[in-house]
């Protein structure tokens, strides 16, 4: 038996514990980083949002809208919004 | 331009104190003017590692908060006179330092050492924070095990948003990984995460592989950092981490296993 699980072992190798190691640390670090650099998840909704009750009003392009969430250190977070609005005499 | 090293990881117990202790000795040993300090408030521990824990008298707070001078609270190792120890307090406030404080301290260090080599604790708190915030270098000690590796990719962003660099805009800090407790054997069967496997996550230059070693622990039973066990595999690995760390391309050793004759192949051993 003893050679048998020898060669079975053998076998059952090819996916070595430290792969495994590996292929999950890829994961939750590019995950970890990602939710490091990113902006909230929340901020692509609340373009949109903010866009939308803009168009009631102005007229405003998808572009001419940009959110910033930007911590400014400690407990400070500071949310910027910057609006361009087209001339209304000259729209393009 | 005093160099400032932080040694840091996240995770404890993976060798932080054993690296800035060898490191230490190491760069004092090259004739360089080094100081080491033990940034875990509460909890001192290097001055057992150097082996000087009797002769401190005041320590880091003491310093901070002007109950003794610097040249009070310094201590000299008796190996390597080019070498001091600030020791931490071991029973005051963990919110003695603060980035003032602890500035001014490295202001006055920095006009007397070419290195100044910051202990970390464990974790993210504030202690560890103020250990990397002045950093110029980072040698990130990392285990090849999957919590360490995690841990100290969180470090490496603590680094780049948290420290002083990153506030200022200035150049970012150098990060080292300095693998530490390998063991190729375990590599090479598929048992442990392998030094590029390591490499290829965090994606910093590699300083150093300390391979697990018995030498280690003597050497802290002992108070003599493991570098001065020059026979060791340990000593010899933290000797070309110096090197490297002084700009020199040292080839890495260490990293395979020895082979195993014939006859404790059949006999285990």
């Amino acid at each position: 038996m003893a050679l048998l699980d020898y060669f079975l072992r053998k076998k059952e190798k090819q996916v070595t514990t430290a792969s495994k190691a590996k292929e999950r640390l890829q994961i939750i670090v590019a995950h970890e980083r990602n939710s490091r650099n990113k902006q909230p998840d929340y901020l692509p909704q609340l373009t949109a949002d903010i866009l939308n009750v803009l168009r009631k009003y102005v007229q405003v392009s998808d572009k001419s809208l940009s959110i910033n969430l930007d911590n400014k250190g400690g407990e400070l977070n500071v949310l910027e919004l910057n609006i361009e609005l087209q001339d209304e005499n000259n729209p393009d | 331009m005093a160099r400032i090293i932080v040694v840091t990881s996240g995770k404890g117990g993976v060798g932080k104190t054993t690296s800035s202790a060898a490191i230490g000795i190491g760069l004092a040993l090259k004739g360089h003017k080094v100081v080491l300090i033990d940034f875990d408030i509460g909890l001192r521990n290097l001055d057992l590692i150097m082996g000087c824990e009797r002769r401190v008298v005041y320590d880091f707070v003491n310093v901070i908060n002007g109950e003794a001078t610097l040249n009070q609270a310094l201590i000299k190792d008796k190996r390597v006179s080019s070498l001091s120890i600030l020791p931490a307090s071991q029973t005051r406030d963990k919110d003695a330092l603060n980035k003032e404080n602890v500035g001014k301290v490295l202001d006055d260090l920095a006009k007397r050492f070419d290195y100044i080599i910051c202990d970390s604790p464990a974790g993210i708190e504030a202690g560890a924070m103020m250990a990397l915030y002045y950093a110029d270098e980072a040698i990130v000690t990392t285990n090849p095990e999957v919590s360490s590796v995690r841990d100290s990719d969180r470090i490496l962003g603590m680094l780049a948003s948290r420290s002083r660099r990153a506030e200022l805009g200035l150049e970012p800090i150098k990060e080292h990984l300095l693998l530490t407790r390998y063991s190729p054997k375990r590599v090479e069967e598929g048992e442990m995460l392998s030094v590029e496997d390591v490499e290829d996550i965090l994606a910093i230059p590699l300083l150093g592989v300390i391979p697990e070693s018995q030498a280690v622990l003597k050497a802290s039973n002992a108070g003599e950092p493991v570098i001065l066990d020059t026979e060791s595999d340990a000593g010899k690995a933290y000797q070309d981490v110096i090197d490297r760390l002084l700009g020199e391309t040292v080839e890495f050793r260490f990293l395979v296993a020895e082979k195993k004759g014939i006859l404790s192949r059949l006999f285990g051993g």
